[in-house]
């Protein structure tokens, strides 16, 4: 209980009260909810959870990358690869998956903070790795190369072992993923890791004057993040059930990781799930009406003029406002 | 927690061939507190530099209780049990004045409560008590400057290191400063070496002072002894009123 105890210490009464209404909610609703709203709900879980383990690694520890494809894209295809050619399932190939990107992870990390590149020389760096991982996949005929690998859709099998099933299992476990993923980052910022990197955020330096191990604590949260990001990569594997280096290593993929938390708050909480919340909402208000007035590109037009009001007047991202709103702030820590 | 010895022997720093620091020695006995003056540009913050692991001498050690710590990280020689504060200041700006000082008690005691009581603790003592809860960066210079001597109070050092604390702040201030760090002293024991330009300072405080002009050691002696030095006077004391 001292566990539960240190992780709500401070956080007010009625945010608890929030949470855990949502949580229900969220745990009840979905066999209520259509087809359609499902994979809404779906792909909100699913931001929300990407945008929190990138969100370690620029949120807290002040590293911007910009090639989290990479570790989603290792950890998808390495699970999948393993499952379709070996028939091991996504619960043992995952790890293999995970030590793949934390591997990646450690590689990108080490070459970066050992040789102090900072801000975007970084993610240069991280972006460069992600690309060229892309390449060598394209050629890698176990990965399927450009052509790509398929698993086979079985929507109506229910194999939660080898995770094979409908839309109502992914949603459980993505809900698993991004409430687990909640809990552990509240738990890092509330340890002395966790207040280590906020240090070496706001400045390097004198972090380590007060004897923060700088380089030790940066490798932790590239491997952290890279880590999270690959088990949501392998989830994203067996949901789409297909994989091209095209897609899984791309740019966009990288970008798009890292809209949710920078939309919702950046270091913040509940940045990432708010932000998972807003982005998807306009996706699908602005698709509905891109149907409406068939005009070709104006979701992509009025989702980007969104975004751009949403950060020019939120520079600081939706939560810290609403939440003020709410009357349950909590401080950027 | 009590006074460590720190002991600088030869000490030398070029930057691209400039010369920066030569030959500089000095000690400090455990409990003492010693102050390290001298013109603008003279090398006294490259000589904290390398006693706090920013910068590797490219001659000479420095010494901690006998424990060579220079060419440590800088993370290691706070390790070593070296507080340092920056000329200047570098508080972690959007976190609270609280949490900055929680950072440097985190050093001592992973648990992050003890931590805060214990920072909370120190901020009480500087006079920064009733502002735990606000920004680092709503801090006034003054305030910032405390901030940083708490921050580095916090880690527990047995040699505390300050560059220019008293700098910009208005002579009451100074004097509150110096009365709190004569009395930090007095009760534990704590080595202090400090970079300072207000002479009222460090005539208050220094039991000894090394005088520093062009990267080398001119002269040393008590206050007393400096304020009448002639070398001193020639190219630093002059300049300025000997309060």
């Amino acid at each position: 209980m001292s566990f539960v105890r240190r992780l709500t210490a401070g956080a007010p009464r009625r945010a608890l009260w929030m949470l855990a209404a949502l949580l229900a909610l969220l745990l009840v609703a979905p066999p209520l909810l259509s087809k359609y709203w499902l994979s809404v709900l779906i792909l909100v879980l699913y931001f929300a959870f990407v945008g929190q383990a990138w969100n370690i690694m620029m949120g807290f520890a002040g590293q911007l990358s910009l090639g989290h494809a990479l570790y989603a894209g290792l950890g998808g295809y390495i699970a999948a690869g393993l499952f379709f050619h070996y028939g091991v399932g996504p619960w043992a190939g995952l790890f293999a998956g995970v030590a793949a990107a934390v591997l990646a992870g450690s590689i990108v990390g080490y070459l970066g903070f050992r040789f102090s590149l900072a801000g975007v020389y970084f993610a240069l760096l991280t972006i460069a790795f992600s690309e060229f991982t892309r390449v060598a996949f394209d050629h890698w005929d176990w990965a399927g190369g450009s052509g790509g690998l398929f698993l086979k859709v079985e929507r109506d099998l229910s194999d939660p072992l080898n995770l094979r099933g409908g839309p109502l299992l992914f949603y459980y476990v993505i809900l698993a993923l991004a409430a687990g993923t909640f809990i552990l980052c509240r738990a890092l910022l509330e340890s002395r890791l966790g207040r280590y990197w906020l240090a070496i955020r706001e400045d390097a330096e004198a972090a380590q004057a007060v004897g923060v191990p700088v380089l030790r604590c940066k490798m932790y949260a590239v491997m952290i993040s890279a880590a999270l990001t690959a088990l949501a990569g392998v989830w994203n594997a067996f949901y789409y059930n297909n994989l091209f280096p095209e897609a899984a290593f791309a740019m966009g993929r990288s970008i798009e990781v890292t809209l949710a938390p920078i939309i919702g708050g950046l270091g913040t909480l509940f940045g990432p799930i708010i932000g998972a919340v807003v982005l998807t909402g306009l996706g699908e208000i602005f698709t509905d009406l891109g149907e409406l007035v068939h005009i070709a590109g104006i979701k992509q037009i009025f989702y980007g003029v969104a975004l751009l009001a949403i950060v020019m007047y939120r520079p600081a991202g939706v939560w810290p406002w609403l939440a003020r709103k709410l009357g349950v702030t909590e401080k950027r820590s | 927690m009590s006074g460590a010895r720190l002991e600088v022997a030869g000490l030398g720093k070029s930057f691209r061939g400039l010369r920066a620091v030569h030959d500089v020695a000095f000690s400090v006995p455990a409990g003492a507190i010693h102050a390290l003056i001298g013109p603008n540009g003279a090398g006294k913050t490259t000589i904290f530099n390398m006693i706090a692991g920013v910068y590797r001498p490219d001659a000479g050690s420095v010494t901690l209780d006998g424990k060579t710590i220079s060419g440590l990280r800088p993370d290691r020689v706070c390790d070593a049990g070296v507080g340092r504060t920056f000329q200047i200041v570098k508080p972690f700006k959007e976190l609270s004045v609280l949490e900055n000082v929680t950072i440097g008690a985190l050093h001592r005691d992973a648990s992050l409560e003890r931590a805060r009581v214990h920072a909370a603790d120190i901020l009480a003592r500087l006079g920064l008590g009733d502002r735990l809860h606000q920004p680092a960066e709503s801090l006034t210079l003054p305030d910032r400057k405390r901030l940083e001597v708490a921050r580095a109070l916090a880690t527990g050092p047995r040699l505390l290191l300050l560059d220019e604390v008293m700098a910009g702040l208005r002579p009451t201030e100074v004097d509150r400063m110096v009365a709190f760090l004569r009395d930090l002293n007095r009760e534990t024991g704590l080595t202090i070496l400090l970079i300072e330009h207000v002479m009222r300072a460090v005539m208050a405080l220094a039991a000894h002072v090394t005088v520093v002009s062009y990267g080398e050691k001119i002269a040393e002696g008590t206050p007393g002894e400096i304020a009448r030095n002639k070398a001193v006077l020639d190219v630093y004391l002059g300049e300025q009123e000997v309060a």
